[in-house]
């Protein structure tokens, strides 16, 4: 081999958002056909990506495809503009993006990127949510095999999966799917909504922003097309039930910071073994304070 | 430094980036590794990572080993991460392996072979004795090995290019006659896999998988979830001239040349559909660098697979779903890893549901009490 062979010198042979144009442009093609088919799981040569397989991948190629440099970008982890990956994820999209705005406000948003969470605030018309998938068949706890799945998915044949449904209440007496809750999308496909809590489920129902869900490791793209109907599956008799944030006493938990009752709450444990509750969603969290703050100082 | 970052993340992250650089150089007495030191000393990690990384590119595997620290499935990794940085230029023509440079190539199946056993470089039949000497090595003696191996060595009476063995079983019936495929060649960089897949897919997948994925596939069958007992028709290593079309003119022309591990499996012979008569199967494997546990194991498995295609799998092996989507080293390792993330809101709704069931049982163990 040519031993002169000069190597690329730093970032000098990366084209924005990193991928290259026909590999951005398969993506949006993809993006398109997943929002024709509500719910239906478009498969996309998903690109080698330079962070681990796992790590939110998917949603950053549908991210990366989409974003251009009058965008704002919002990226979360649990509900966290701070936490490791999200940082990772949102330093990596401004490395390659030079010219895209990052915010932490919801609300100035144009697309978020979120792993586990959608933001507290109602999104609007204008924004586009980004979802990571780790498995983006919700039939796979039924049935391994993906040919038989996608035959499965044809004929909307989800009655292995009510089984599944069915077992849980008579074994528990509650349905055990905790996250990741089969959701049906506009009355047939029946998605994995990627692992957001049983909370942000009914957020997807006639949202009017765009839910865009990309698995990078499995190789598929689905969409919650804008006012879209999005049902958790259930049963007649028996409701769907989000998290249940009540104390002993019934009553509903509050945020530490910033004392909203409404909001889904993440659990803490101090060295002295004291469980306290502070919202997951930081951004929501710390508008609320300033509210408090601004109205205590009027 | 907290690990679930509520806030202080990028100062994490930050931290993280300088402890590892600060591990890849406190040891260090003399100066960094070169690039060349890797490629050459160490260049069966150098072979396995442009093979996992799936792009030919040696110097750069080398830096991604030196950044990585070692790591193969890290630095095949940043190959990938890298490759996706480029658009495909062409679809290249198939090449004719009988081309190649051979510096290896041997056969199991016959005590001599058309064109000769050639051993080449091997660990094979070394004793694996530790070589206590090399602890500290003379640079002069170190420098001498290569010198004086090429002056003892008599010139070039190695042949440009070796008949492959299985043309010759091919040419007396025992294997089937090749039949060309009219399919353009999948490719797994731009389509997704979607079952059943083509066995050029599957191809493709086991030629850039990680190393001990497929091994571990390949060995399942070998001692006895599978049945395909193999004989080694051919294994050979060498430098492949890669033939690309002019990009004016459209005739072929020589770009360069890779090297590549190649191996031909054939394995025992099956009932004969209708009135053919029973022949050998064929099982093929190769890869970028020089990797033969690897190129062996994809042959195994390439056997079992057309097995798995056209019966039905029944052993995990021959199953193409469970075979392909298992063994890429960027797609397993990254998932494994990402394990370590934060999880905390998935695991509070986990929470919420035992919680709920515990507490409804507890009731219910109350009521009827």
């Amino acid at each position: 081999m040519n031993t002169h062979y000069e190597l690329p010198l730093e970032d000098a042979g990366y084209s924005f958002g990193f991928l290259d144009e026909y590999a951005k442009k398969e993506v949006r093609r993809c993006i398109l056909k997943a929002i024709a088919i509500p719910g239906y799981q478009t498969p996309y040569a998903s690109r080698e990506m330079p962070m681990g397989r796992g790590f939110g991948t998917g949603g950053l190629q549908l991210t990366l495809s989409l974003i251009g440099a009058d965008d704002t970008l919002k990226v979360i982890d649990q509900g966290s503009d701070d936490s490791v990956n999200a940082v990772n994820l949102r330093q990596f999209v401004q490395l390659t993006c030079p010219g895209v705005a990052v915010t932490e406000k919801t609300q100035e948003a144009t697309l978020i990127q979120s792993r586990h969470r959608i933001p507290e605030k109602a999104l609007t018309e204008q924004q586009i949510l980004v979802l990571q998938v780790p498995y983006p068949d919700a039939l796979v706890v039924v049935e391994p095999s993906e040919a038989r799945r996608k035959v499965m998915h044809g004929e909307a044949d989800y009655s292995r999966l009510l089984v599944k449904l069915y077992e849980d209440v008579v074994r528990f007496d509650e349905i055990t799917l905790s996250h990741r809750y089969p959701t049906r999308i506009n009355g047939h496909y029946v998605i994995d909504p990627s692992p957001i809590p049983r909370w942000d489920v009914p957020r997807l129902h006639q949202s009017p922003a765009l839910v865009l869900l990309g698995a990078g490791r499995e190789k598929k793209i689905y969409a919650v097309p804008p006012y879209t109907v999005a049902e958790p599956l259930v049963f007649d008799d028996i409701a769907f039930r989000v998290e249940d944030f009540r104390d002993t006493h019934g009553r509903r938990i509050a945020c530490r910071c910033c004392g909203s009752t409404v909001s889904f709450l993440d659990e803490l444990i101090d060295d002295a073994g004291k469980v306290t509750h502070q919202c997951s969603d930081s951004a929501y969290c710390e508008e609320q304070q300033e509210t408090i703050s601004a109205r205590k100082q009027a | 430094m907290s690990y679930v970052a509520i806030k202080g993340g990028k100062a994490a992250i930050d931290g993280a980036a300088s402890a590892t650089e600060y591990l890849r150089s406190k040891g260090s007495l003399d100066e960094p590794l070169t690039l060349a030191m890797i490629e050459e000393q160490l260049r069966l990690l150098t072979s396995r990572v442009v093979s996992e990384g799936g792009l030919y590119h040696p110097r750069l595997a080398a830096l991604a080993l030196k950044q990585f620290q070692g790591d193969t499935l890290e630095a095949a990794f940043a190959l990938r991460a890298y490759r996706s940085t480029k658009p495909r230029l062409l679809e290249s023509p198939v090449q004719d392996t009988s081309n190649m440079r051979c510096i290896r190539r041997i056969s199991s199946a016959f005590k001599e072979v058309p064109g000769g056993q050639y051993l080449g470089a091997t660990y094979d039949y070394a004793l694996r004795l530790l070589q206590l000497d090399l602890a500290n090595e003379d640079p002069a003696a170190f420098k001498a090995v290569a010198k004086n191996f090429l002056r003892d060595t008599a010139e070039a009476e190695l042949p440009d290019n070796f008949p492959k063995v299985i043309d010759a079983l091919r040419a007396e019936g025992l294997l089937p006659p090749v039949v060309p495929s009219r399919a353009p060649a999948f490719d797994i960089t731009r389509d997704p896999l979607v079952f059943p897949v083509p066995r050029s897919a599957a191809l493709a997948t086991m030629a850039r998988a990680e190393t001990g994925g497929l091994l571990a596939m390949a060995y399942s069958n070998m001692r006895g979830y599978g049945d395909v007992h193999p004989t080694v028709a051919e294994l050979r290593v060498g430098y492949l001239p890669v033939k690309l079309p002019h990009p004016v003119t459209g005739e072929l022309m020589e770009a360069g040349e890779v090297l590549v591990t190649e191996c031909e499996v054939v394995a025992m012979y099956e009932g004969a559909h209708g009135d053919e008569l029973p022949t050998f199967t064929l099982g093929y494997g190769a890869c970028f660098g020089h990797n033969e546990v690897k190129a062996i194991s994809m042959a195994i498995l390439d056997r079992a697979l057309q097995k798995g295609m056209r019966d039905g799998p029944s052993n995990p092996s021959e199953d193409p779903e469970f075979v392909l989507l298992h063994v890429d080293g960027v797609d397993s390792m990254g998932f494994a890893s990402h394990y370590k993330m934060p999880h905390y809101v998935t695991f509070q709704s986990d929470m919420d549901r035992l919680r709920t069931t515990q507490q409804k049982m507890r009731q219910d163990t109350e009521e009827t009490a």
